[in-house]
């Protein structure tokens, strides 16, 4: 009460805030180098076999290998996601149009969900030789199996989305008296979009692994046999660096989707609707005046 | 025990709707939901439909507003047949049912946007209409930046934007808390008059169906039958404190009474 000036070193939340952060952040990365310095230690004094757990510097010393001295995983690299780009777009939109296919004939519905359930309960991956078998050898095997692994989730997911409209909502159109074209399109559709987006992100996820899966069963290029040619040659310090690489690049995925996500079915969030309202606003404004 | 309508005595002003022994069963006629319903409702009227659940009152709303079949009995509104979805109807739902990627006044828009492309005048009515259930600084927002009593006057603004002059209300505001409740009854019954719209008002309150009305059609369930309709005689505009008085309890013990002891 005397003082306003004086020091209160619990008076600032925002202050205390800012304190709290650096502490978490300083708290993750003491524990993050612990883990790696007991890790070095453990393999340089044998405690730890190096042929399982090779060193972390080993590992650092790898990265520079293939990515700048040799350069050799770069054109894996494409390959993987070519296939990966390819598989997804060719298995989520197959997903997608049938999803929505399905989803509008109750007919075809009825009849097609037994075989959806049997191809459901099967491991997809089971397949993969089934599919090389008959496509042959090359690309078109391998994105015939990513497309396999990623069909599903977009098309249950459009399925789903199509079917489960909100039924008060579609009375209201009813009584309004919209279209059949107009209640697919101002209704039925942007209520999918939310539960189709969430069929994709778990699609790409899926054909990361597709991909891999693909490339270790046709040993030629890609990241995943050059995982199978380092590890058969004991050279686990470069496999290690290859599966941080697809850590990486299935965090840039996750993360990518998140954010394409959010801008689509902007509604979901808070950020999304801010920006928007805005935008609808101006937009609207601009039609009243002009 | 059956069920006669009094035509209301509310002079000589034309009837909206009319039902004549209108009668629906389900399954086949093993459910009966709505008897021999006869009942009328004339222009610019505020009439409640109130009853225990099951009694067939929102199946008889939605017979009106076209969204089922009757399965007996004649059933005009401006003199013609209904037979599905009308222009000059529109129906208000318990829930707002608005579309959450569409900003308040998008919402709004949307009758006009189903009979084709709202024009600027379209557009300047919208926004008129948000300002009249007090939401001219929300026509920008998007449903989830809404509360659940504001959402409901975006339902409201929308079911004026049809143009129709027969509203249906279905417990618009059965979803709300007490006091929100009051006060949007309160507003519906200054922007029915101002639009000079006929209303027909799904309710199972009774307090809530005498408060509005001009008239009450009080319905009993298995089978849903029009149990009596009652004419309200309180004075217009109406207030809240209209609610403890003795002519109003005795309408309230009427309809009770109608209800078989409810």
């Amino acid at each position: 009460m005397a003082n306003a000036s004086a020091p209160m070193p619990s008076g600032d939340p925002l202050a205390a805030t800012q304190r709290l952060r650096i502490r978490r952040i300083l708290t993750h990365t003491a524990l993050f180098l612990g883990i790696i310095l007991a890790w070095e230690w453990g393999a340089r004094t044998g405690r730890l076999d190096p042929l399982f757990y090779p060193m972390p510097s080993g590992i650092l010393r790898s990265f520079w290998l293939i990515y700048v001295e040799n350069g050799n995983i770069w054109k894996h690299l494409y390959v993987t996601m070519g296939l990966v780009l390819a598989g997804f777009a060719a298995g989520s939109v197959l997903g997608m149009g049938l999803g929505a296919l399905v989803g509008f004939n109750p007919l075809v519905r009825r009849f097609l969900q037994p075989y959806v359930i049997v191809l459901e309960a099967t491991p997809r991956i089971a397949v993969a030789p089934l599919l090389i078998a008959a496509l042959g050898f090359g690309p078109n095997s391998k994105i015939a199996i990513i497309m396999l692994v990623c069909f599903f989730a977009p098309f249950i997911n459009t399925l789903s989305g199509v079917v489960n409209v909100n039924e008060e909502k579609l009375e209201m159109f009813r009584s309004l008296g919209a279209s059949k074209l107009q209640t697919l399109r101002k209704l039925v559709l942007p209520e999918a979009v939310p539960v189709i987006m969430a069929g994709e992100r778990l699609a790409l996820t899926a054909a990361l692994s597709g991909a891999l899966v693909a490339e270790f069963i046709q040993r030629d290029q890609g990241i995943g046999s050059l995982i199978l040619v380092y590890t058969r040659n004991l050279n686990m310090s470069s496999a290690f660096a290859c599966i941080f690489t697809l850590t990486l690049i299935g965090f840039l995925i996750f993360r990518g989707m998140e954010i394409i996500d959010h801008r689509i079915a902007f509604w979901k969030n808070e950020a999304g609707l801010a920006r928007t309202s805005q935008r609808r606003k101006a937009k609207f404004t601009a039609q009243m005046e002009g | 025990m059956a069920a006669t309508a009094q035509a209301a005595q509310t002079g000589a002003s034309e009837v909206v709707v009319q039902g004549r022994n209108v009668g629906k069963t389900f399954g086949g006629g093993s459910v009966i939901a709505v008897q021999d319903a006869n009942f009328e409702v004339r222009k610019g009227g505020f009439v409640s439909l109130v009853g225990p659940s099951g009694c067939g009152k929102s199946t008889l709303l939605r017979m009106i507003a076209g969204l089922i079949d009757r399965t007996s009995g004649d059933l005009q509104v401006h003199g013609t047949e209904v037979t599905g979805p009308r222009q000059d109807v529109s129906m208000m739902f318990q829930r707002a049912t608005l579309l959450e990627w569409r900003t308040a006044v998008e919402n709004v828009l949307l009758p006009t946007e189903i009979r084709g492309t709202p024009t600027r005048a379209d557009k300047a009515r919208a926004m008129e209409l948000l300002g009249m259930v007090g939401l001219k600084d929300f026509a920008f927002s998007f449903p989830a930046q809404l509360s659940g009593g504001m959402q409901q006057r975006v339902a409201l603004a929308r079911l004026l934007q049809s143009g129709a002059d027969l509203l249906l209300l279905d417990e618009p505001f059965g979803a709300l808390d007490e006091f929100t409740r009051e006060h949007l009854n309160l507003e519906l019954l200054r922007i029915v008059a101002e639009v000079k719209a006929t209303t027909l008002f799904v309710t199972h309150n009774i307090s809530e169906a005498i408060f509005l009305a001009d008239q009450v059609v009080v319905m009993t369930a298995r089978p849903g039958r029009v149990a009596k309709i009652i004419d309200i005689d309180l004075e217009r505009p109406r207030q809240l404190s209209m609610q403890t008085s003795a002519e109003f309890n005795r309408y309230v013990d009427e309809v009770r009474d109608a209800l078989g002891g409810y």
